[in-house]
Formats: structure tokens, C-alpha cells, sequence
């Protein structure tokens, strides 16, 4: 068939030349061979390097020979596919050996024991102990930032698009953009000054979660805005000619509808927290310890588990293993969070 | 029940636009009286000031009189919401809470209020449900999504919802400018069985609708576009589509224009 297609050569209006199917794969196959031995007989090392020339020859290769045979307009927009494609692949590849070199070094570690156990009574460079304390911290750490900062996020997306109007709420726009920007560390030095040294107050997670939320409170409010603007203006005004006061209308008809996506966007920003270590460093100053109090005395937290069994142990494989683990529990709690998110989303979605 | 509404003087704003000008007429209770016109003439934001949906919208502003009865809508300290539970409206577009069921989207109006109590309000639903021609098409899925209805059951949906809420005048922007000719002939029906308790405010694009459901006919022009629209005439609908006194009326409803 496709040859027939191919040799067709009857002037018509509608049918033109056409690749078959395989067409792509063949020219990805032949690309990823050709790079191959190119930097084998060039003595390249690097894979990274036949990688990046399979990717060129692919682009090159699809527009080269679909050009010739299809047109030009065929073969950009051939080109513009594998493009795409390649793209796609260059940002997949550091994600999934992420993944792989993370799942590979930490479950060798990584069991109830692990999971169940603090580092109070292991020195850190032997084998042993766990994570407990850490995810204990992490847990009341981010559940506490959330708490703070949900309700105040929510409630200025609120204010920004469905009463904000002029200077005030430009003001709040303004201010919510540069929050997005402030470096962690930036945010652990603001509270560390404040609560810490001025204040005189001592380490503890809820200086954590004060930092903490600094750095959630504008993905909130930026998610939430855009959530609540996607709700139809024609539910407002169908709420309101009802005779519902504006404030029943957002709690009972806007917020309703929005709220799959807010929940996706807290979830986010959950996911976006929980693996800071600069704030954390500064202002919780990590422990060896289970405590389970978030409003005294320092605490630990998973990303800074990871930070302290790499930098305090002097090389030992043991630290390592657990660091590896540690991180192995991070990934997966973010991705737990995100799929609950998702699941959410769908859950709470308007039919 | 129902209520006389008399306008006098009235003018509409969007920001330092004038949408409508100096419009005065009385709409009889238990009456359906259409507002026909070309696109842009005002016809849909005078609607809109006789509940005051018109403020919703950012910059709009309004002057002059409505009388509902014997209270102007925009005397001082007269609450719009309260306007909105005496003057209900049925819009374009279908639209039903996407987040709530056939049963919560009828009660919606009383929920949100927090009046009834539960068995009043099965009451209500069924009765505004019978009310929109609904009730035997969904009485066996009152649990499920008001969105999954077709366009037609929808927009009776969105009546029964209204009419829930027992308003004194129901205004209606197009009610049938999104559906099919049967689904239009339901809601025509459906106003017709409505005047008796409501009185009946209807804009449409459809002159032969306006001929089929109103009592009387209000014809809307403006000079010219970024002109603002005026009420050229209002009369008994059989007179505005057989003999109307000004031209324009006749130039418009025969086809010559707009």
C-alpha cells in the first residue's frame, strides 16, 4: 500500500506522496546507530554526547527525507513533531535516572525499621536508626505552614477577584509577585531576625513553618486566583439573581466549583515546601532526637536529614544509605501528595 | 402576587457610557412583555436594571426611577438582594451549579438563604419542578448533576430554580437563544402557563416569539452604534405587529433593517 502510495505519481489535487507509518521509527533507529558509531570511532566517551548527535540527525534526518518526498510543508511540520519528541526525551531522561538513582541506592535501607526508628542512639556514622523523627518534623513543619497559610492564601485570591479593585488589590498583586521570588534562604534569615534575635526565641519547627510559609503563601494565592477565575461569571450572576448575597455566592457557589483545583494548587505548593532545607537549617537546626513539639526546641525534617547524614559523617557508606533512603521517603511523599491532588481534582470536579 | 413595574427616566451607564437613555414605561402584572430590537440596543441592560443585576457589572451605574409597586428599587437603603428575591431572572445560556444536583440547584435559592426546612422544601422543589415542566422528566434522578441534562431541560431547570424562590416578576434575557425549536416551544408553553402567577419579562431576537407569547411588544433602536438605545414605542403586541405608529417599529419587525 504505501508503495502505491509512493509511486503514485496521477496529478491530483487531494493525494500527495506520503511516508509510511514506520517512517519515524526507522529514522530514530537509524540516528541513535549513526550517533553510536560516530562517537565510538571518534573515541567519545560521554554518552550524553551520541546522544545530542542522534537527536540533530533525527531532526535533520526526518526533514531531509520527508522534504524530498513529501513536500515542504509535510516535512516542517515532520520536523516540528520530532522536535517535540526530542524535547520531550531530553527533559525525561535526567528525570527518570533521578528517579532510578534515587530507587536503586535507597531501598536498601529503606524498611519499617527505618521508617519507625530515630538516630538517637546511633552515632551517625554506623549503620542503623532512622527516619522517624524526620518525618515527624517534616509532617508538623508543612502541616503547619499549610495551616497558616491556606486560609490567608485563599482568602486574599478571594479578595483579588471578587472584590479587588483598584489600588489596594494592585498593591496586593504586586506583593504577591515579589513573594514569589524571595530566595528560601532570604525567608529563613527574615524570621531568624525577627523571631529568633529580635524576639529571642528559640529554634523550633514552628519558626520553620513561619518561613515555610512565606514561601507558600503566593503559590496559594497565585493558584487560587487563577482557580476562581476560570468560574464562570454566569454562575455569580445566576447566584445573585436569586437573591443570594455575594459572600453565600463565593462560599456556596464560587468556592464549590473552584475547589478541585485549589486543593490541587495547596497540594502543590505542599509538594514545593517540603523539600526546602534552608529555612529549615536556619531556623529548626535539626536533631538526632524524636520531638514531637513543633513549638520548642530544635527538631529534624527529612530534607535536612539528608543534608545532615551527608555532611556529618565523614564518608561513611552507612550515612550514605540512609541519606539515600531519606530521599527515597521525600519523593514519595510529594508523589503521594500529588497523586491525592490529582485524585481530588477529579473527585471534586463540576460534572 | 405579581407586581406592576413602572419605569420613569431611566438611564444606564458602563463607566462614562451611556447604555440606555431616558426610557419610562409600565409593565402590567400577569402580563409577558417582550422587548424586541437589534443587537446592542440596550435591550438586555434595561432588563438588567430592573433587578438590579445591572451594578454587578464593573463600572455599570444607573439613574432614574423603577417602581415596583409603590417602592422605587433605587430609593436609598434599598438592599439588592432583597430587589433580587422580588425580581427573579432566567438568563441566556443555560446555567446550572455545575457542583450541585437537579434537587440542590432548584432548592439553591432557599438553601442559600437558609430559610426552609427539609420537608417544606421537597414541597418547593416538586412544585417548581411541576411549575417548569420538569418534574415528570427528572423526577426518578433528582440526585444526580443538573448538568447532565440536555440544553432544553437545563434552561426549565434554570426556570424552576427562579421560580423557586416565589418572585413577584421574572425576567427572562433570551431564555430560548440557545436551544432547538422543541425545546423553545416548551419554555413558550411554559410562559404562557406562567403569566398567571408571575409577571413576565422577556428580550428576544425572535420577532415571530415575541408575536407567539407576549401581551405587549417594546421596541428598542439606536441611532447609531455608540449611541445609546432608546424605547422607540410599547403597545398591545397585536398593534406593534399589525399597525405600529412609528415607522422604525414597522421598518424593523418587516425586515427592513437590523
Amino acid at each position: 500500500m504505501s508503495n502505491a502510495t509512493l509511486s503514485d505519481r496521477r496529478p491530483s489535487s487531494l493525494r500527495a506522496a506520503s511516508l509510511p507509518k514506520w517512517f519515524s521509527w526507522a529514522v530514530a533507529a537509524a540516528s541513535v546507530a549513526l550517533g553510536l558509531g560516530v562517537s565510538a570511532a571518534l573515541g567519545l566517551e560521554s554518552s550524553i554526547q551520541w546522544a545530542l548527535i542522534a537527536g540533530v540527525l533525527f531532526v535533520a534526518g526526518t526533514f531531509g527525507i520527508a522534504a524530498r518526498v513529501e513536500g515542504k510543508r509535510q516535512a516542517k511540520d515532520r520536523v516540528a513533531t520530532s522536535v517535540v519528541w526530542v524535547a520531550f526525551l531530553l527533559a525525561v531522561t535526567p528525570l527518570a535516572s533521578l528517579v532510578w538513582e534515587t530507587v536503586r541506592r535507597g531501598v536498601k535501607v529503606l524498611d519499617t525499621y527505618f521508617l519507625t526508628h530515630s538516630m538517637g542512639v546511633v552515632s551517625d556514622t554506623e549503620p542503623g536508626g532512622g527516619i522517624y523523627h524526620a518525618i515527624l518534623g517534616t509532617l508538623e513543619q508543612v502541616g503547619l505552614a499549610t495551616l497558616i497559610s491556606v486560609p490567608i492564601g485563599v482568602l486574599t485570591a478571594i479578595y483579588l477577584v471578587e472584590y479587588g479593585r483598584g489600588r489596594l488589590a494592585k498593591a496586593v498583586t504586586f506583593f504577591v509577585d515579589v513573594m514569589t521570588g524571595v530566595p528560601s534562604i532570604v525567608a529563613g534569615l527574615f524570621i531568624l531576625s525577627t523571631w529568633i534575635l529580635i524576639l529571642d526565641m528559640g529554634p523550633s519547627g514552628f519558626a520553620g513553618a513561619m518561613a515555610l510559609t512565606i514561601l507558600m503563601l503566593p503559590v496559594v494565592v497565585r493558584s487560587t486566583e487563577e482557580m476562581l477565575k476560570l468560574v464562570p461569571n454566569e454562575l455569580r450572576e445566576a447566584s445573585l439573581a436569586l437573591g443570594v448575597p455575594k459572600w453565600r455566592t463565593i462560599l456556596k457557589v464560587v468556592l464549590p466549583t473552584a475547589i478541585g483545583g485549589i486543593t490541587t494548587g495547596v497540594m502543590l505548593a505542599v509538594a514545593r515546601i517540603a523539600g526546602e532545607t534552608a529555612p529549615v537549617l536556619l531556623l529548626v537546626w535539626g536533631s538526632n532526637f524524636i520531638n514531637a513539639n513543633p513549638f520548642s526546641d530544635p527538631q529534624a525534617s527529612l530534607p535536612m536529614y539528608i543534608y545532615l547524614q551527608y555532611a556529618n559523617s565523614g564518608g561513611s557508606g552507612a550515612a550514605y544509605d540512609r541519606a539515600w533512603a531519606a530521599a527515597l521517603t521525600l519523593i514519595a511523599f510529594i508523589m503521594i501528595l500529588n497523586l491525592a491532588a490529582r485524585g481530588i481534582a477529579r473527585w471534586k470536579a463540576p460534572r | 402576587m405579581a407586581k406592576r413595574i413602572d419605569v420613569s427616566g431611566l438611564n444606564a451607564y458602563y463607566g462614562s457610557f451611556r447604555a440606555i437613555e431616558d426610557i419610562s414605561m409600565t409593565v402590567e402584572p400577569r402580563t409577558v412583555t417582550a422587548f424586541i430590537g437589534p443587537s446592542g440596543c440596550g435591550k438586555s441592560t434595561f432588563l438588567r436594571t430592573l433587578n438590579r443585576m445591572h451594578e454587578v457589572t464593573p463600572g455599570g451605574r444607573v439613574e432614574g426611577k423603577v417602581m415596583l409597586d409603590d417602592e422605587d428599587l433605587y430609593g436609598a437603603g434599598v438592599d439588592p438582594v432583597s430587589v433580587r428575591r422580588e425580581v427573579g431572572m432566567v438568563f441566556q445560556r443555560p446555567n446550572p451549579f455545575p457542583t450541585m444536583s437537579i434537587y440542590d440547584n432548584v432548592a439553591a435559592g432557599l438553601k442559600l438563604v437558609g430559610t426552609k426546612k427539609k420537608s417544606e422544601m421537597d414541597d418547593v422543589v416538586e412544585k417548581s419542578l411541576r411549575g417548569a415542566n420538569l418534574w415528570n422528566e427528572v423526577k426518578d434522578r433528582l440526585g444526580k448533576p443538573g448538568s447532565g441534562l440536555s440544553g432544553g431541560q437545563q434552561q426549565r431547570l434554570c426556570i424552576a430554580r427562579a421560580i423557586a424562590v416565589e418572585p413577584k416578576v421574572l425576567l427572562m434575557d433570551e431564555p430560548c437563544s440557545a436551544l432547538d425549536p422543541i425545546s423553545t416551544l416548551a419554555i413558550e408553553d411554559l410562559i404562557g402557563e406562567l403569566k398567571e402567577r408571575f409577571t413576565i419579562v422577556i428580550v428576544t431576537h425572535n420577532m415571530q416569539q415575541a408575536a407567539r407569547v407576549s401581551d405587549r411588544t417594546a421596541f428598542f433602536n439606536l441611532a447609531a452604534v455608540g449611541q445609546p438605545g432608546k424605547l422607540i414605542e410599547v403597545d398591545d403586541t397585536e398593534r406593534i405587529f399589525s399597525n405600529p405608529s412609528v415607522q422604525a417599529t414597522e421598518d424593523y419587525i418587516s425586515g427592513r433593517f437590523g
